[in-house]
């Protein structure tokens, strides 16, 4: 007989692996949102995702204006890549990004991980990828309980109603 | 949409178990969905209740930032309130509709 039982997911273990304002904040609203659901909740920064909780610059990410079909002009027009390229303008349209984000009453990135933790979320950062960057706790923000390895973050995955995932 | 007693009124329920009208809520029904919750209210959970009650009629969007930021709680105190569901529950007892946001 067909089972219709609903199995609620109990945890999740969210990989960050890249440094772009919305890969950033794509993992930290699956993140926060997970955590007011009740769900346990482990958070792993890996290569340029380090950005995001790497204290100097998580609070100034960028957005890619070129190689990125989808930016959009205000009011709708495509984004000219030759435009994308102009020393200032990347920076001009991330902080525009974020100033939207904030009126939204998204949190900054230092706020958004102090949430998660608030809420009993886990932050990691991967070993590998902090040394290849020379980096050290010290650099990263006060809410990254430890540095590990991939395969102590795979052990952080047990469990048979777990999921993991990778943005 | 369904009709359910909840501490001896008949309030009209979703089919999450949020009430339809914010204006059946009283403390008794409050109690009686925070113990369906394992949440034994306190005066702090009403401080939290009230303010959220009168950010929804003020129609303003209600998030664990902003009841953080309400100078009540702060998240981590409202973690602690409403374990497992600072929005989902806090709306549900509060009387309020199931939350919207996703932050």
């Amino acid at each position: 007989m067909e089972t219709k039982e609903k199995k609620p997911l109990e945890k999740v273990c969210i990989i960050c692996a890249k440094g772009n304002l919305e890969d950033v904040y794509a993992s930290l609203v699956m993140a926060n949102g997970a955590v007011m659901e009740g769900i346990e909740t482990n958070l792993f920064f890996t290569f340029f995702g380090l950005e995001g909780i790497t204290k100097k610059s998580m609070n100034h990410l960028h957005t890619a204006t070129t190689g990125n079909p989808a930016m959009k002009m205000p009011g709708g027009l495509p984004f000219p890549t030759m435009l994308g390229g102009l020393p200032g303008v990347e920076s001009a349209v991330s902080s525009m990004m974020r100033k939207q984000m904030d009126e939204l009453g998204m949190p900054p990135v230092d706020e958004f991980l102090e949430m998660i933790t608030a809420g009993g979320g886990t932050i990691y950062a991967c070993r590998l990828a902090v040394d290849m960057f020379k980096l050290t706790k010290a650099d990263l923000s006060e809410e990254v309980k430890d540095i590990i390895t991939i395969g102590e973050f795979y052990e952080l995955c047990d469990g048979d109603r777990t999921q993991i995932i990778f943005t | 949409m369904a009709v359910k007693t909840i501490a001896g009124v008949e309030v009209k329920v979703t089919d999450d178990g949020y009430l339809e009208d914010m204006t059946q809520w009283n403390k008794e029904i409050a109690n009686e969905i925070a113990k369906e919750l394992n949440i034994e209210l306190t005066d702090k959970h009403f401080e939290v209740l009230n303010y959220l009650r009168e950010k929804t009629i003020a129609k303003e969007a209600l998030t664990i930032r902003s009841v953080g930021k309400s100078g009540i709680v702060d998240i981590k105190q409202l973690y602690e309130l409403f374990p497992k569901g600072p929005l989902k529950f806090s709306s549900k007892i509060a009387g309020i509709p199931k939350p919207t946001s996703c932050i």
